[in-house]
């Protein structure tokens, strides 16, 4: 391979955001974040309602929740409460989760997926035998225990979700960077004296982006609604605390009879792994070295 | 004396003419089968051990006790045996059974069995969470902490009399009688099931177990030699475990189940009694159980009885009701009105969160407090909880809810540490149609300690004297002792230790072509259907 | 590879020993008190006292962790708690049902999600790449029981083409494997486009397009087998996945699986059947990792692992 190629193989950190800005896809992902992370924070005061309060006109004398129109945009829920303010506020701690979870298991995984993938020997042994271990263990199990000794929250939600997504993360990544290193063009590189790190940094990790970008912007939706599954088992945010997740975990039952409780919190979750993604994915073929020239 | 005198008298002439004379109905058609779903698997048939809502029925339709109740009522009636004698001091029960009941093994039934089955509901290596319920029994505690292997107060006088002696009067012993707990089993079938009678189940009684696999279903078939004659109508029940809910419902409407046995999902229940075709098929009946929140006598400031007051007057019972569509009633004490003892007219600490304010404010707690919730994380319990801390901060008190798995929630409970605890889903059926049932693991001091049942850790013992005076009348139903239970209960009231929130209505929805009495449908006892009585129409 | 074989076996072992202590030591410290569960809500001091002892839970941890391990080397899985049968029985009742659900719905993945991913990777940036990756993410963000309840409502009940629910035929595995597979299709459609798209652009694929070799050809022979390999990852991840998650699939369809006993055991704090379901689950995770492992190389030659 030429020298021109091997260098075209670095990824092109300079100009990212001028590249990044000129595709509207990403600019519409990026919107996208801007808004979410916006209701977020300002839902105290976007919100037409308290989300805790349950209102008395908000279920009908039977007790059915209200459907979306009339005084609350969205309808109400089981209790009475506004959905729509719930649903900002909810933003909140599935932001948290979807990201901040997420995103340390996504690091932790693909640091160790990589080395041992990278280095094998026994220090791959090791670390993929530690992977598998933690992969069998019953994650749910540790989840129930830690909130019973200590009180059930949204940090023990993001410590569980983050042992059990980097797991599954080192794997992917681990049986990729075993590919990857055992392509002729790194053996080139070695015997060009590339260093270790250049080559880690350099030349696999730039070809590991799009399954890194694929695995977190996916992973999002999933540890959103394992949040919900948790807090079922009385392990996540307690009641009334609202999350999208477990909106649509104590509502799922009556999706036929008010189906709006399980659409409006299920469709942020989408739009929030669709706003990740598309920004995620204009970040990897911006950052693409097999691009060059394109734009 | 004299009165006791008049009573065993009484007793002991009721129990005279008790032959198995059946009321049959005259509509009934024998044969055919039902299907019954469940969620849950089925733990076990062993009545020894067997204590879930969901196979309590089933246990008794497989084995018969001493003692029976007259079917859809909670009025006892002679079972297994033929009558009974009382003694005058009324510690010495004397029972005459039946000739030729025979056990699903084709073996006849004897005063041994008696024997047999009440040593062993009571020893420990069986593990019986019934056990308690024998305590009256003399004897007791030498078997209960192993220095006897039988109960000395249990004698076979003669094949078919077996005498039980108390050593302290217990007016609810012939309920006690009529528990699973007190079924008859064959020692030999116990002894070749090798620890796994459970699965392996045989008995006296309608049905008897014909197929297991795990997992997926049971099958009850007829027992043609029932000693009932002409019970049970059906051929054969067949439940099917593992089922959802919602799903059950699904089949049930398209013809393929006759009983969901988890009931009407609360998601579909405004759906089907909407419908009028559907509604005509669910019947409605009370049960013996009542909602409430236990708050901790223990915990400051709840130990102040005028706190607790406050906390009653501020629950808005009608609101809960109309959240959960409306199936239960608003509860005014702790027993349910169809319990005999209920307070009638009582009207319990009205909904008046303005006086409670003021309450606390006299109290010293002008700006409220702050105090935790426990609840069961299955809906619609959290919902409740939900429902029950509003209503808590609008008179100032700031609760927050821990929403946790049962045993956590019961771990809590026990332990003393939960301030405030929603019973729902844990809350408290009679184990038998009597007073007593809701008194002494809820409300009494023994109740009270390390890990038992009464979260609020209630203990007054004056109370606890009148329950035991109460108890140790001879005749369960008498006047007399219903008044003193009642006294009891409303004494509690007093201390307001819990909040009575509501009763639930059980609501059992059943396939077009199931025949029977409506009452064999809501039955106190045998939990949701009783399937000695019940039938298929063609 | 046989010495290499070997040597991850005994590793297994290992690994299984290691989870079979920490969930043991994990049920020991957990709160909630088995025996209260079974000695149910009438029971007196005594028979608490009695049943505790019967069990042997008033042992130390070690005492009590070394006697359910001797017991397990001698077959026995122990009796549970609330049912008093044996836990191999139960379990070995419930296996089957699973191990064939996670079959068909690994299978049903696989078949949906590699089919999306590779149409979506060949017309890439098209509409129909955009409409199925929009799919890909409803799905994954699909709640497991709407979904199920769904497909049980248009199939089974509406259309009556299939059984409401249940277990015995062909006809019933359908709707849940169907349901899995387009839950977790997302994740691999994604991937196999990802992978597939990097693969395609590769320097390998390029020579062999210069060498004049037919696109399909390239796709089936160069491409398809590189763009696997993290997939074969990932489905080593499912089966872990599918032995701890599925049991609400299992509920809905009333299927026969371990993951229904698995959760009434942990309400109910039955700990023979959570270990004994969990070592059962971290064997077949364990073993298929190993499998992954054993398979990647024979994939993409050029792996060795030393």
């Amino acid at each position: 391979m030429s020298d021109a190629a091997l260098q075209s193989a670095a990824p092109r950190i300079d100009g990212v955001w001028t590249r990044l800005r000129r595709r509207k896809i990403a600019l519409f992902g990026m919107a996208l974040v801007v808004l979410i992370v916006g209701a977020a924070l300002l839902a105290p005061w976007i919100a037409p309602y308290d989300p805790f309060e349950q209102h008395f006109d908000g279920l009908t004398l039977f007790g059915e929740p209200l459907p979306p129109g009339g005084d609350y945009l969205l309808g109400t829920d089981l209790l009475g409460r506004d959905l729509f303010s719930r649903l900002l506020y909810g933003a909140r701690t599935s932001l948290f989760i979807g990201v901040v979870a997420n995103g340390i298991a996504l690091v932790i995984g693909t640091v160790i997926g990589l080395t041992a993938g990278f280095f094998q020997g026994w220090i791959g042994a090791v670390l993929m035998r530690f992977t598998d271990l933690m992969m069998a263990f019953p994650a749910l199990l540790l989840a129930i225990c830690l909130a019973a000794i200590f009180q059930p929250s949204l940090w023990i939600v993001a410590f569980v979700i983050a042992m059990v997504n980097w797991v599954q993360t080192a794997r992917v990544i681990y049986t990729e960077t075993l590919s990857l290193t055992a392509r002729d063009f790194i053996a080139a590189q070695r015997t060009l004296g590339a260093s270790t790190a250049r080559i880690l940094f350099k030349h696999i990790l730039p070809h590991l982006m799009p399954m890194i970008i694929v695995w977190g912007t996916l992973g999002i939706s999933t540890t959103v609604l394992l949040e919900a599954t948790l807090s079922y088992l009385g392990v996540g945010v307690q009641p009334p605390t609202p999350s999208w997740g477990n909106i649509i975990f104590e509502n799922q039952t009556y999706f036929q009879a008010a189906p709006w409780l399980v659409f409006f919190p299920g469709a942020a979750i989408v739009v929030l792994a669709l706003a990740f993604n598309l920004v995620g994915d204009a970040l990897r073929d911006v950052l693409d070295p097999t691009l060059r020239g394109s734009d | 004396m004299k009165k006791l005198l008049t009573s065993t008298a009484l007793i002991a002439a009721l129990a005279a003419p008790a032959f198995a004379q059946e009321s049959l109905d005259p509509n009934a058609t024998p044969g055919g089968g039902i299907v019954v779903t469940y969620k849950d698997d089925v733990a076990t048939l062993d009545p020894a051990i067997g204590y879930d809502w969901q196979n309590w029925s089933m246990i008794k339709s497989l084995f018969d006790g001493l003692m029976d109740y007259v079917p859809g009522t909670t009025e006892l009636r002679p079972g297994l045996a033929e009558s009974y004698m009382v003694s005058e001091d009324g510690l010495t029960f004397t029972f005459s059974l039946r000739s030729g009941v025979t056990f699903h093994n084709g073996r006849e039934m004897t005063a041994a069995d008696v024997k047999y089955s009440l040593d062993r509901v009571t020893n420990p290596e069986t593990q019986s969470p019934g056990a308690g319920f024998f305590a009256a029994i003399a004897g007791f505690d030498a078997i209960s902490d192993g220095s006897a292997s039988t109960l000395e107060g249990v004698t076979v006088i003669d094949p078919s009399t077996v005498q039980i002696q108390l050593s302290r009067p217990d007016a609810t012993f012939l309920h006690v009688m009529a528990l699973n707990f007190a079924s008859v089993v064959p020692e030999e079938a116990v002894a070749a099931a090798n620890g796994d009678f459970g699965k392996l189940p045989v008995g006296t009684g309608a049905f008897k177990l014909d197929e297991w696999t795990i997992g997926q279903r049971l099958v009850f078939a007829k027992n043609s030699d029932y000693w009932r004659d002409g019970l049970p109508y059906l051929d054969s029940v067949t439940f099917e475990v593992g089922q959802e809910p919602i799903v059950a419902l699904l089949r049930l409407q398209n013809g393929e189940v006759d009983v969901p046995g988890d009931g009407i999902p609360p998601a579909k229940f405004l759906e089907v009694m909407g419908d009028p075709e559907q509604a005509a098929r669910v019947v409605e009946g009370g049960q013996l159980q009542t909602g409430y929140i236990t708050l901790n006598v223990t915990i400051p400031p709840m130990d102040n009885v005028e706190v607790r007051k406050a906390i009653n007057m501020a629950i808005n019972k009608d609101r809960i009701t109309q959240i959960i569509n409306g199936r239960a009633v608003p509860a005014t004490q702790p027993l349910p009105p169809s319990m005999p003892g209920y307070t009638e007219g009582y009207a319990g600490y009205a909904f008046d969160p303005e006086a409670a304010k003021q309450m606390l404010a006299d109290a010293g707690l002008a700006d409220g407090f702050e105090t935790e919730l426990y609840v069961m994380n299955t809906d619609p319990n959290p919902r409740i909880a939900q429902a029950i801390q509003q209503d808590l901060a609008a008179i100032g008190v700031r609760a927050s809810i821990l929403s946790l798995a049962q045993a956590n929630v019961i771990e809590a409970g026990g332990a003393g540490t939960a301030p405030m605890i929603w019973s729902g889903g844990m809350a408290w059926i009679a184990d038998f149609p009597d007073p007593s049932n809701f008194f002494g693991p809820i409300l009494g001091c023994s109740g009270a300690e390390e890990g038992g049942w009464n979260w609020s850790k209630f203990c007054v013992e004056d109370i606890d004297a009148a329950a035991t005076a109460a108890d140790s009348m001879l005749d369960p139903s008498a006047p007399e002792r219903l008044k003193m239970w009642s006294d009891v209960y409303m004494k509690v009231m007093d201390e307001a230790p819990w909040v009575p929130v509501f009763n639930e209505q059980r609501y059992t929805m059943k396939s077009a072509r199931m025949g029977g009495d409506d009452s064999l449908y809501v039955d106190p006892v045998s939990i949701p259907v009783n399937y000695d009585y019940v039938y298929v129409t063609k | 590879m046989a010495s290499y074989t070997v040597s991850r076996l005994v590793q297994a072992v290992l690994i299984l020993l290691g989870v079979s202590f920490i969930t043991f030591f994990l049920l020991y410290v957990l709160p909630a008190d088995p025996v209260r569960q079974i000695a149910g809500r009438s029971a007196t001091p005594q028979t608490v006292a009695n049943i505790r002892e019967q069990l042997g839970l008033d042992q130390p941890f070690i005492v009590q962790y070394w006697r359910y391990m001797a017991g397990l080397f001698q077959g026995d899985m122990g009796r549970s708690y609330l049912q008093k049968t044996d836990v191999a029985t139960l379990i070995a009742a419930r296996l089957p049902a699973s191990l064939l659900l996670m079959a068909a719905g690994i299978g049903a993945e696989l078949v949906i999600g590699l089919t999306m991913g590779i149409v979506a990777a060949l017309w890439r940036g098209r509409a129909i790449d955009n409409g199925l990756m929009m799919a890909s993410f409803v799905t994954v963000s699909a709640p497991q029981f709407v979904v199920a309840l769904l497909l049980l409502y248009l199939f089974a009940v509406t259309l009556g083409w299939f059984p409401i629910g249940g277990y015995g035929t062909l006809a019933h595995l359908v709707l849940p494997a169907l349901t899995l597979g387009i839950l977790g299709s997302g994740w691999y459609a994604r991937m196999m486009r990802s992978s597939m798209i990097e693969v395609l652009r590769a320097d390998f694929v390029r020579t062999a397009r210069a060498k004049g070799l037919k696109r399909s050809r390239v796709i089936l022979r160069h491409a398809l087998p590189n763009a696997v390999l993290p997939i074969i990852a990932m489905i080593g991840i499912d089966i872990g996945i599918f032995m701890g998650g599925i049991v609400i699939v299992e509920g809905v369809f009333g299927w026969p699986g371990i993951g229904q006993l698995a959760w009434q055991a942990i309400q109910r704090v039955d700990i023979p059947i959570i270990m004994g379901v969990t070592l059962v689950s971290a064997c077949a995770i364990v073993l298929g990792n190993l499998l992954a492992d054993l398979i990647t190389p024979l994939i993409d030659p050029r792996i060795r692992i030393r």
